[in-house]
């Protein structure tokens, strides 16, 4: 059965993954969630190459929250990506990331994100910016269709 | 300095009907999120106002840009299409955050605004509360959640 996931978080740091993952779950997505470790992954799943050869690339996801700092790809890598190729520019992009790096920030408004949104550190200011993100971009938002 | 508070605007709507002007900004007044707020009626205006020239050249300074543009599409002299595109393909001006809020499902329209690079596609709900609700998560999302670039060296 092939995966049509909502929301695919790319998230190299499990502890991170785990408290987005939870937070989402309180708007009742967990079964939309498709979460991704590296920026690799994320790249094989839209193109549906290498582990995902054959996917149907049409399903597309309504919003990619990525991380900026992983392993292999990293998050500007593939916001690069993503937003220079046809097929995928249209996916909303949020980075959410805890860089507060105005450099950082700069690049990806550049490279076309859609949302650009630093964690904050406590947990509960944590747990309710993602559901608040969570929300927005499954309910509010509308992706195009393909 | 004459003026000031048009290089310190929070929310930019733009939008030719006034029953959903009204209903917008009222929204955002029961949240208290109306501060700062500038409606303009046509896309000529939303230009003159984001690139500071025309009417606002004396007023306005473009490195102080609004903090969220909200942007119908369809409106007299220069519609929000045009408009969007102006935004994102001037260097100074293309991080501003542009929500489209328009009535329009069509999704030739909303393919056409994410390419143009959008920052996010809203459907009005035709429901009172319902659009009330839709414009405080928007306001919410775009000025608390949001992280937008700093001022400073504002080139992309």
């Amino acid at each position: 059965m092939e995966i049509a996931a909502e929301i695919i978080l790319v998230e190299d740091n499990p502890s991170d993954a785990d408290l987005i993952k939870r937070a989402l779950n309180k708007n009742n997505v967990a079964n939309k969630i498709l979460h991704l470790k590296d920026g690799q992954e994320v790249i094989d799943y839209l193109f549906g190459e290498g582990q995902w050869k054959g996917r149907t690339t049409t399903n597309t996801p309504k919003v990619i929250l990525l991380d900026l700092k992983m392993p292999k790809v990293s998050g500007i890598e593939v916001l690069k990506r993503i937003k220079s190729n046809p097929e995928t520019k249209g996916i909303p992009v949020v980075v959410l990331t805890s860089s507060k790096e105005d450099p950082d920030i700069k690049e990806c408004y550049k490279l076309g994100v859609n949302s650009y949104v630093v964690k904050p550190v406590g947990f509960e200011d944590f747990s309710r910016t993602v559901a608040q993100l969570g929300l927005y971009w499954l309910l509010i938002n509308q992706q195009p269709k393909w | 300095m004459a003026n000031m508070e048009l290089n310190d605007v929070q929310i930019l709507l733009v939008e030719d009907n006034d029953d959903d002007a009204k209903l917008t900004i009222h929204a955002l007044e029961k949240n208290k999120m109306e501060k700062n707020l500038v409606r303009l009626k046509d896309g000529e205006e939303a230009l003159d106002f984001i690139f500071a020239s025309g009417k606002f050249l004396e007023t306005r300074n473009i490195a102080f840009p609004p903090k969220l543009i909200l942007l119908d599409i369809r409106m007299p002299k220069v519609n929000g299409i045009e408009v969007l595109q102006k935004i994102k393909c001037a260097p100074l001006t293309k991080a501003i955050p542009v929500v489209i809020l328009t009535s329009s499902k069509e999704d030739p329209d909303i393919q056409k605004c994410y390419n143009l690079g959008a920052n996010s596609y809203v459907v009005k709900p035709i429901d009172f509360e319902k659009f009330a609700l839709t414009i405080k998560d928007i306001a919410y999302y775009w000025l608390k959640v949001n992280q937008p670039p700093s001022l400073e060296n504002l080139y992309l």
